[in-house]
């Protein structure tokens, strides 16, 4: 089995960057996991999970090319854990208020301390609104989020809402 | 009791359209002895479809026994299932027997109206919400050669538009 490495490729955005670095990892060889590509700010993001049969090295060798044709930042990291399966969110958390410096570190340090675990965070400006969108696991129990949420609401003038996610197996 | 294979994706068999059950015989009542079965044996499993054990008419089990603090009718076959109205939406988690290993978020019609027919072949209509609600849309859509893979939504999509940021 090829070992997993994690792609990072970063620069600003203009159309054909996702297609010009996946056919370079298909042309060498290369067999896609999981990845996360956005736009943030002008800038387009790629983390990419790639199993390939050689070394973090001959890998970056590899696609240095396609980042230059982009101009994009490459970095690749071995992953850890080949195996890893992917943990399944029980808690949905969104917050919401008018924008300012401090509200992601406010409510994760609240909800860390809670015993949260992060596995999906997503945020959002919308004019002057500030939108964070979370989900994860509770390993305290979702009520000790809960009451985390209220304080929040209630001391930093935020609108949060928690739903408990309750896979369907069917 | 008997349980059958579970045809898992990418099995072509799951995007065939299962047609209606006309004889409410001995042979059905088997079948879906069989098929309360299988959804038993699946972990968590709250409901199944005939066509994932490869029998391509409209029969589904919903059984929400084991989740008492959802409003539930407990073990509900059904037969030919129609959703009649429905309204409201809301996302929620989906997995599935037929597509290990993965789940993803699916919008769904928060309350429906639903008929269909009992084992017995008397009809019956059962106002459904929240999980239970999913649960049969998730199974009628087996029905109809769908999997939750093609309803997976984009959680950005329900969000505002960005800010332009200056350049």
């Amino acid at each position: 089995m090829n070992p997993w490495y994690l792609l990072t490729l970063v620069g600003k955005d203009r159309p054909g960057i996702v297609a010009g670095v996946t056919s370079a990892l298909y042309k060498e060889g290369a067999n896609l996991g999981e990845a996360s590509m956005v736009q943030l700010g002008g800038n387009f993001t790629i983390m990419v999970l790639a199993q390939y049969e050689g070394t973090t090295d001959e890998l970056s060798k590899a696609i240095l090319p396609v980042a230059k044709d982009f101009d994009l930042r490459l970095h690749v990291d071995p992953v850890l854990e080949p195996r890893h399966q992917a943990s399944i969110p029980d808690v949905r958390i969104t917050v919401y208020g008018a924008d300012r410096a401090g509200i992601v570190a406010e409510v994760t340090t609240a909800l860390a301390e809670a015993g949260l675990n992060i596995l999906n965070l997503e945020t959002d400006v919308g004019g002057a609104i500030y939108i964070l969108i979370i989900e994860g696991t509770a390993s305290q129990g979702i009520d000790a989020l809960q009451k985390v949420l209220d304080n929040l609401a209630r001391e930093k003038n935020l609108e949060t809402r928690l739903s408990p996610i309750d896979t369907l197996i069917g | 009791m008997a349980i059958r294979d579970v045809l898992v994706y990418p099995d072509p068999r799951l995007k065939q359209i299962s047609s209606p059950v006309t004889k409410f015989d001995s042979a059905l009542q088997d079948f879906i002895r069989d098929l309360n079965d299988t959804m038993l044996a699946g972990p968590g499993c709250v409901g199944i479809a005939a066509p994932q054990v490869g029998h391509f008419e409209r029969i589904v089990i919903v059984d929400l026994t084991s989740k008492p603090k959802n409003p539930n009718h407990g073990k509900l076959v059904l037969i030919n299932p129609v959703i009649v109205e429905s309204s409201g939406e809301k996302i929620g988690r989906e997995g599935c027997l037929s597509v290990p290993d993965y789940t993803g978020n699916i919008v769904r019609a928060k309350n429906i109206t639903l008929s269909a027919y009992d084992e017995e072949g008397n009809p019956q209509s059962y106002e459904m919400k929240g999980f239970e609600a999913r649960v049969a849309q998730h199974e009628i859509d087996h029905l109809d050669g769908r999997l939750f893979l093609d309803r997976l939504v984009c959680r950005r999509s329900e969000l505002f538009p960005r800010q332009n940021y200056a350049e």
